[in-house]
């Protein structure tokens, strides 16, 4: 699942489809695809604590929750998911940090 | 409406603990709820599982939900008692009425869009296909103010 996850710089990866035959000089734009909320995508509303499966895309192999400039999970999303980690968590569903 | 909530009760018990401990357990969860007049709307027991992390030396534990409707009053003695208890490592109590609620209304919200959305799309094929036919747009227009707020 996580390849999922296209890893681009934050800041040059905000805006949109830029013309890819700019040049070499961009070649992070190369790789760009649009990343979609997948909350937003499969109409979840709500996020389940309770769901393991659900969360583990966004909990790495580190256990740190996934930034969502990486998972392009919408803001609203995002806060959601957030407590719903952190209560899975409390729970020892998906851990708080692996070494 | 305002005196009835929802409570979301997941405890993990030790995994030395037998099967009679947790249903033990889970009777003694029942009468309390019993006792402040609450109803247990749904017990689930998700078996033994494996944690994410060790707790007291614990690797695994057996993991039981239960759906209570009721006061806080009743969750407060439950938890009080889950906390007392040495078999359970870990408990959490959460309230999901206004969050299912919260979710309902965007559920509900989406579905009014769609309809709405539903409703504009045959405007334009219908445009392109008789193009001079000037009424059947204002029709279209006509039909959309019209639309009703659901």
């Amino acid at each position: 699942m996580a390849d999922e996850y296209k890893r681009s710089s934050g800041r040059g990866g905000r805006g949109g489809q830029r013309n890819a035959d700019k040049g070499v000089g961009q070649r992070r734009t190369l790789f760009r695809r649009r990343k979609v909320c997948k909350f937003c995508a499969d109409k979840i509303d709500y996020i389940d604590y309770k769901d393991v499966r659900m969360l583990t895309p966004f909990v790495p192999e580190r256990g740190k929750i996934l930034p969502r400039r990486i998972s392009g999970v919408c803001a609203a999303h995002q806060r959601t998911l957030q407590t719903a980690i952190k209560r899975a968590r409390q729970l020892a569903l998906v851990p708080y940090v692996t070494d | 409406m305002s005196g009835q909530r929802q409570y979301e009760l997941v405890y993990v018990v030790s995994p030395q603990a037998s099967e009679q401990d947790v249903t033990d357990l889970h009777a003694q969860i029942e009468a309390t709820v019993a006792r402040f007049g609450a109803q247990l709307a749904k017990t689930e027991n998700w078996g033994r599982r494996k944690l994410a992390y060790e707790i007291g030396g614990h690797k695994e534990g057996t993991y039981v939900l239960e759906v209570i409707d009721g006061q806080g009053d009743a969750m407060k003695e439950i938890d009080r008692r889950l906390k007392v208890n040495e078999q359970v490592l870990r408990h959490l109590v959460v309230r999901v009425d206004e969050e299912l609620r919260a979710a309902g209304r965007v559920r509900a919200r989406r579905q009014v869009d769609a309809q709405r959305h539903a409703d504009k799309r045959p405007a334009p094929p219908a445009g392109p296909a008789d193009a001079a036919s000037q009424p059947d747009l204002e029709a279209a227009e006509d039909d959309l103010g019209g639309q009703p707020e659901a």
